[in-house]
């Protein structure tokens, strides 16, 4: 189940409005709902997951200490997510890092999840694109789609030995770069 | 920390917070306080304030400075939370800007040509500016003291912001030390006074309202 289905901007809101009247249970809650969408912006726009996590915290904390600036006559997520741009907006401004961050719809927090699936989907398109052209859709042909090695060499007009050499010397080449000894 | 740790510190934390209303009575009273008791001890109030009183022209500053005080404001309450944008409540600034040239080109227009000059440059030309600025600063600080405790994500449109409300709050103390009160001298004049701190606030926005 994933929790953007669940919980959106009405509950996280209600949530938020019970957290500053003192409720500290609704707060907790809160916290504990947003952390898994927090994690999963930032790993998205970072490459290393401790700084993620670094920026998550930050964020919490931001979230806590800044907490008066919540107009409960305004949505939650814009607020969360303008808070969440700006910890990222600060961090790649200080640690030098160019780049650009799109002005997405407010929603976009909470319809992100940090599932592993996808973020290992991430990891392999990375990983992939160190590879040379032709040995990336060979791979992909194999590896990925599924196709039989007799398949792929008729697709891309190899031979199946040429086949079979390519794509072992492909995960080779990918294995040694994650550092793992063939 | 573990980030799990750290939210239970977080969901335990007793301190209660001070809302936004609060925190800029404070840092905009204790301003204007600072603002009046400075141009009371260095400038004075002027002489013939009692007299003055009667002339509805006596009103016309303040009401101006007010107008764009209460302005102000309402777009810093706005750039002081996270996700949300003045819009609209920019056209209050406008209005107000607009209203106050309007009322000076027809002062201007209606005067014979040789009274120009004296509604153009009053007696205090030369200090005006300078005057509303340094009896703006104190508001401008009380200002960016409650901006750092809200969270403005566009440091110089907020440091902006705050400047216009400082500078017309500071424009409004000020008014009871000057004794021009021509909507002309009122609307170039202060303006430029209220302008000035209107850019010193976007220029000084990105250092001061990190967080």
């Amino acid at each position: 189940m994933r929790i953007a289905e669940v919980r959106g901007e009405v509950e996280l809101k209600a949530l938020m409005v019970a957290a500053l009247a003192g409720d500290g249970v609704a707060y907790h809650r809160l916290l504990k709902t947003l952390t898994p969408h927090l994690r999963a912006y930032f790993a998205r726009r970072l490459n290393r997951a401790a700084e993620a996590e670094d920026l998550v915290q930050e964020t919490l904390i931001a979230i806590h200490s800044k907490r008066a600036s919540f107009d409960t006559a305004q949505p939650f997520t814009a607020w969360l997510y303008a808070i969440a741009r700006y910890k990222l907006i600060d961090y790649l401004r200080k640690s030098g890092i160019r780049k650009t961050v799109a002005l997405e719809e407010a929603d976009a927090i909470t319809a992100e999840s940090d599932s592993d699936a996808a973020e290992a989907a991430r990891d392999v398109e990375h990983l992939l694109a160190t590879l040379p052209d032709a040995k990336r859709t060979l791979l992909r042909k194999v590896k990925l789609e599924g196709l039989s090695t007799a398949e792929a060499a008729a697709a891309t007009g190899m031979s199946e030995s040429a086949v079979k050499v390519g794509v072992h010397r492909s995960l080779q080449a990918l294995m040694k770069r994650i550092g793992v000894k063939p | 920390m573990r980030t799990d740790a750290l939210i239970a510190r977080l969901a335990e934390d007793p301190a209660p917070f001070e809302k936004l209303s609060t925190v800029f009575a404070k840092g905009l009273g204790g301003g204007v306080v600072a603002a009046i008791v400075l141009t009371w001890s260095v400038l004075g109030f002027r002489s013939d304030m009692l007299h003055a009183v009667a002339d509805w022209m006596y009103w016309s500053k303040f009401a101006y400075a007010l107008a764009l005080a209460i302005a102000g404001f309402v777009v810093v309450e706005r750039l002081a939370r996270p996700g949300t944008r003045p819009g609209r409540r920019l056209l209050l600034v406008a209005a107000v800007m607009v209203l106050i040239a309007a009322g000076g080109l027809a002062q201007w227009l209606s005067a014979p040509g040789a009274a120009h000059a004296g509604l153009f440059f009053g007696r205090s030309w030369r200090v005006c500016v300078p005057l509303i600025v340094l009896v703006s600063l104190p508001i401008f600080v009380g200002v960016i003291a409650a901006l750092r405790q809200m969270a403005p994500t566009r440091p110089i449109a907020a440091g902006a912001a705050a400047g216009l409300l400082a500078g017309s709050a500071g424009a409004f103390v000020y008014g009871f030390h000057c004794n021009e009160s021509a909507l002309v001298f009122v609307s170039i004049w202060y303006s430029a006074g209220i302008a000035a701190m209107t850019a010193l606030g976007a220029l000084t926005g990105r250092w001061l309202l990190r967080w």
